[in-house]
């Protein structure tokens, strides 16, 4: 079988193993440094120079008349993108109709180490529930 | 602890540290009995962040790279129809590394050494990706079995004591059922096709089958990480367990298919009521393992090719993203 132009047609059967070490740590960068300087193509620095995309948080309103649930997280360099990628990453099968995204570092959350005692106040006070009222069971519509 | 090369941990630490790691270390124990699920900002052994990160970002990288066996189809497609599925298919496996990518880095990894890692070559991605696709019939059989594979292992990760990634991994199952089922529905309409076509899935399953087994990685015995895993409520169940179970689901499936199984030692065994199969070439996955596959260089190649050439648009869209910011700040 040899499909019109398929990289991947075998040279050798397809289950042989190739034997050969991999190229792949040798060619480092070199590529990168070779191109010809068309257009704002890539510079000579490597990838770990690039300025970083921010981290974002993704925020999805499933349908109208329910609140945003947080999806997920993603990179991008500005608000706009962050939109577009949420849009793609995370509502390809009609899961939205609305997205917020915040930047990560915006959101500020509760120290995980004192979660005992931030959250402290409403123990013991079962009184805030309505099963804690039982002299009433029986009653109808209530 | 064995491991601390994730954490900034000084060897020697303070009656108060010591006394923090002491009250931590019994936090996360509770969680774990309790089969609770441990989030981002816990407390948590060292062991296990870089257990949980060599799994999420091994497992982010085998998403990426196995786009390229597929996306080697879509110019070829056989029709528009299939094209587009194709095409859907590849996009949700980007989608899957996203998502996986995300929740390494609440581990403390940055996305970009972990790209790095990758495109140097140093970092592993599941075997099955340097098979290589020859033909049609292989888009099938990948869906059906290196997919099925894949959801057999995915959804007891699901509750994988870790949240972000149990979270990521509720969202790539749902995903993936789409993708077993176009690729078992390509096989069997290549099974009801000519003789050729018949021939062109048998043979694409007889290529596919014992690396999909081994996907499930080595044997108990011989699987060094597994146990602790398990204690850990990372893994669920044991290797060869869910390859078992795997085997008795493709034994129905494949006579749907009209199609057959290389595999002439495949039997129930009453005793032990599990699914049981012939010897894997285990010196393969290794080799494979240790990039001596069929196509470990080309991956790794391509991937880095798309990663450096492009390069300037994402410098581009922060050089935009910041022109604009300065214009508001202007005005």
């Amino acid at each position: 079988m040899a499909p019109h132009g398929n990289p991947e047609a075998p040279a050798s059967a397809a289950s042989e193993i190739n034997r050969e070490a991999p190229k792949v740590a040798a060619t480092t960068n070199e590529s990168t440094t070779t191109k010809p300087a068309s257009g704002p193509a890539v510079t000579s620095h490597g990838a770990t120079e690039e300025t970083p995309w921010s981290l974002w948080e993704v925020f999805v309103r499933s349908s109208r008349g329910l609140s945003h649930v947080h999806a997920g997280s993603l990179h991008a360099p500005d608000a706009a993108m962050a939109l577009r990628n949420a849009r793609d990453l995370y509502t390809r099968r009609n899961e939205g109709v609305s997205i917020w995204v915040v930047p990560a570092e915006a959101i500020s959350s509760s120290d995980p180490d004192s979660k005992g005692s931030f959250f402290e106040s409403p123990q013991g006070k079962d009184y805030r529930h309505a099963t804690y009222y039982t002299k009433s069971e029986g009653v109808k519509h209530l | 602890m064995a491991s601390q090369n994730l954490q900034s941990v000084p060897a020697e630490l303070s009656p108060e540290e010591q006394e923090r790691e002491a009250a931590g270390q019994a936090y996360f124990d509770r969680i774990i009995s309790e089969d609770s699920r441990i989030e981002p900002r816990d407390w948590m052994p060292a062991a296990y962040r870089k257990t949980l990160l060599r799994q999420i970002s091994q497992h982010a990288h085998s998403e990426i790279i196995g786009m390229q066996p597929e996306a080697n189809w879509i110019t070829r497609a056989p029709s528009l129809k299939r094209k587009s599925i194709l095409m859907a298919k590849v996009q949700d496996e980007a989608g899957h590394g996203l998502y996986l990518y995300s929740a390494a880095e609440t581990l403390g990894q940055s996305r970009d050494q972990m790209m790095e890692d990758l495109i140097a070559g140093k970092a592993r991605y599941s075997s099955i990706f340097n098979y290589p696709t020859i033909s049609w019939a292989d888009m099938g059989a990948i869906g059906w079995l290196v997919d099925g594979a894949a959801i057999c292992n995915q959804v007891p990760l699901c509750r994988a004591s870790y949240g972000p990634y149990g979270r990521a991994m509720v969202r790539i199952c749902k995903e993936e059922s789409f993708h077993q089922r176009q690729g078992f529905e390509i096989l069997l309409e290549l099974s009801n096709g000519t003789p050729a076509q018949k021939q062109m899935a048998q043979d694409a399953v007889n290529r596919w089958y014992a690396p999909s087994l081994m996907m499930f990685g080595p044997p108990d015995d011989d699987s060094p990480n597994s146990k602790q895993s398990m204690a850990w409520n990372i893994k669920r169940f044991s290797n060869d367990e869910l390859r078992s179970r795997f085997v008795g689901m493709m034994v129905e499936q494949v006579r749907v298919l009209g199609l057959t199984l290389p595999d002439k030692d495949i039997r129930f065994n009453e005793e032990t009521k599990k699914w049981e199969h012939g010897p894997l070439d285990w010196n393969e996955f290794k080799e494979v393992l240790a990039g001596r596959g069929p196509c470990n260089s080309q991956r790794v190649e391509r991937r880095r090719e798309a990663h450096e050439s492009g390069a300037w648009v994402r410098e581009a869209a922060v050089a935009y993203a910041r022109k604009q910011a300065q214009k508001e700040n202007a005005a």
